[in-house]
């Protein structure tokens, strides 16, 4: 009996790495992207939200799922580029820009999305991985999203365009030493805000798999911090976007861990157990940062290594 | 011909040049969203005006919610002092607050007063060791105060929620669960039946007072100011620069701790979810509209009181969401740092004006001349 139980938790808890795992994945590819060329955009929180609802918006008025995302993607990219253009303004802090970012893109959010609380939209579809089994909690903890897995190719991109690619060299020089990037004649701003607005593309995406697939719905409480928690991810990932993945995932299993407790039966301290990834978040950073040198892997250019 | 005096006034202005500016740019794009939502957007301004401003019991409604903010801008703008973008208030209010409420259930009774300073103090204590937390780890341990002081924040928020709903709950609150409410002589008062808003208001002003007189007038706040500008001056001056950023933290977190307070025994009577109501959020904006300026902070944190105080109105009257209020935030705070982008070009103004428009000795071409000569 106890066995069982075991195993029943750490089958929800494998599934919620995956579940709950695609959306850090999306984001924090984004915030990656985004440092790298060596701006912080703590507003993907904002972008995230936005994202969910223009996606169930979209995808309920188009009966597609998937002109949803891409229009979850286009509010991002929108709301990325604004903060790319306006940061490149002289004396505009990034970090407190993003912080209005998260403001304006929750408020959007919620008064577009008020006429979208209660009908219910086309959902994204899963790819049934467990098919060979009889058992329909396996069934249903293998069921996983489409999105997922165009995640984990797009670490895998990343990870080779950053190094391989002359688009990724510029990218990486620009965050990492704006001079030479300006004497070589790369235009360290144009290179931002495109890589501010491709990030806030991602995490859009990943707003889109919240209110499309899971949870599964559009309401207010859908986010949880996610897009923060994303930043943070990003440095235990040391701008690494493979790592990112298994970060990813990490965070998505920290974060099934209460419906995971509750899948056996056990009720208590179930808001204390919701808050594991921020005391996660909050122990890598402690256990990865140091004052007085800055990571390894970090993009020069970056304030958050003022 | 140009009046000195004109002059003067213009130098004097052009410091609040680029908040002005923001406001005007806030007002076009927000009738332009509502115009563009098809909402009649000219109806709109006047009854933000008229919710914020326009009555007795709007302005009460509007000092109400003023009171909190200003103690959470404090929480900003005080660690902002020392170069801190802190954005974890939300957290420390709710901590303070639930401090406040368990006090009387944890010390013996006692009279009324030194009872209210008793809970003051508990919740100053947990709202300063909450953000003294966040500052403390990026000095010790190099976590970025921003991003370490929002966790801690939904940390709090996850053991408020918890303690209120398990541990501490009163099994009498049936459907808002909260803690046991507080005895009638706990409760704070308002300041007078003519002027309905609690005490809270002339904690959050006197607070604000202080904080300017701490920064502009001693000793340490002078400190701060170099802490502030740059990370390697105080060090080399010898400052105790991480005992002066947790000092700041300590005391905005005990502001935000107090807002708590005041929240719980002037106007829940017990600590309940609804202390989680976005004060500490909306502190943030009102801390940068007022460039963390402590008096600066009364008059933006009234502004932004009298914006959420009209949401009610805008419900009402136009039939739009409580978000309108969020929204139009939003739009302020991106507008105000958009426009801080002018500050270097009022500067350069500054210096002009004062060249050629109120100094514009007459005799100086005089004397050159008579050099050449």
């Amino acid at each position: 009996m106890a066995e069982s139980e075991l195993s029943i938790f750490l089958l929800a808890l494998l599934a919620g790495a995956i579940r709950v795992g695609t959306p850090f994945l999306f984001v924090s590819l984004g915030e990656c992207l985004t440092e790298k060329g060596g701006r912080i955009n703590l507003g993907l929180e904002g972008i995230l939200v936005t994202g969910a609802m223009t996606g169930y918006a979209v995808s309920y008025l188009s009966g597609s799922p998937w002109l949803g995302v891409l229009a979850a993607g286009l509010s991002g990219l929108a709301l990325g580029l604004v903060h790319g253009v306006i940061c490149s303004l002289p004396r505009v802090n990034d970090i407190a820009f993003g912080i209005a970012l998260i403001l304006f893109g929750t408020g959007l959010a919620f008064f577009l999305g008020k006429d979208f609380i209660q009908p219910s939209a086309p959902m994204l579809p899963s790819i049934p991985l467990g098919f060979w089994s009889d058992d329909t909690r396996v069934r249903s903890a293998l069921n996983v999203n489409v999105l997922f897995f165009i995640g984990v190719a797009l670490a895998f991109v990343l990870h080779w365009g950053l190094r391989g690619t002359r688009w990724g060299l510029v990218l990486r020089l620009v965050g990492d030493h704006q001079d030479s990037a300006q004497a070589l004649g790369y235009r360290a701003a144009g290179v931002r805000i495109l890589a501010t607005g491709v990030g806030g593309f991602l995490a859009g995406v990943g707003g889109a798999y919240l209110s499309l697939y899971y949870p599964g719905s559009w309401n207010e409480g859908l986010s949880s911090g996610q897009g923060l928690m994303a930043v943070a991810l990003v440095i235990f990932a040391r701008w690494q976007p493979i790592n990112c993945l298994w970060a990813a995932l990490l965070f998505g299993a920290a974060g099934a861990v209460g419906p995971a407790l509750q899948a056996i039966g056990i009720g208590w301290g179930y808001y204390l157990f919701n808050a594991i990834p921020y005391v996660l978040t909050l122990a890598v950073m402690v256990i990865t940062c140091r004052p007085d040198r800055t990571l390894s892997g970090a993009p020069g250019e970056l304030s958050l290594n003022r | 011909m140009l009046k000195p005096w004109l002059g003067r006034a213009a130098v004097l202005a052009l410091p609040a040049l680029p908040t002005l500016l923001a406001m005007l740019t806030t007002a076009v794009l927000f009738i332009l969203f509502l115009l563009i939502q098809g909402q009649p957007a000219w109806q709109a301004g006047p009854l933000v005006f008229e919710g914020a401003f326009g009555s007795m019991f709007a302005w009460e409604n509007t000092l109400m919610r003023a009171a909190p903010l200003m103690l959470t801008a404090l929480c900003v703008a005080l660690p902002a002092r020392a170069g801190l973008i802190i954005i974890g208030g939300e957290g420390a209010l709710v901590l303070g607050g639930l401090a406040a409420a368990v006090t009387p259930l944890w010390l013996p009774a006692l009279p009324a007063w030194p009872m209210l300073i008793a809970m003051g103090v508990a919740a100053m204590l947990a709202g300063g060791l909450w953000i003294g937390l966040s500052g403390w780890l990026r000095q010790k341990r190099g976590v970025n105060e921003t991003i370490g002081s929002l966790l801690l924040s939904y940390i709090a928020l996850a053991i408020f929620r918890h303690l209120v709903e398990g541990p501490l709950r009163d099994p009498n609150s049936l459907n808002k669960p909260s803690t046991p409410p507080l005895d009638g002589s706990y409760q704070i008062g308002v300041i007078s039946d003519s002027f309905y808003v609690h005490w809270g208001l002339v904690a959050g002003v006197v607070a604000c007072v202080l904080a300017w007189v701490f920064v502009r007038y001693s000793v340490v706040g002078f400190s701060l100011r170099i802490v502030g500008g740059n990370p390697r001056t105080p060090r080399m001056l010898g400052l105790p620069v991480d005992r002066l950023v947790l000092l700041t933290c300590v005391l905005g977190g005990a502001a935000a701790g107090l807002a708590g307070m005041y929240e719980v025994s002037a106007v829940q009577g017990s600590a309940n979810t609804a202390l989680i109501s976005g004060y500490g959020t909306a502190g943030i904006l009102v801390a940068f509209a007022a460039r963390h300026n402590p008096l600066g902070i009364i008059v933006c944190a009234i502004l932004l009181g009298g914006l959420e105080a009209s949401g009610g109105l805008l419900q009402r009257r136009l039939g739009l969401p409580d978000a309108t209020t969020l929204i139009l935030q939003g739009i302020l705070f991106i507008n105000l740092l958009a426009w801080e982008a002018l500050t270097r070009r009022t500067l350069d103004w500054r210096l002009w004006l004062r060249g050629h428009w109120i100094a514009a000795p007459p005799s100086r071409t005089g004397t050159t001349e008579a050099s050449h000569g």
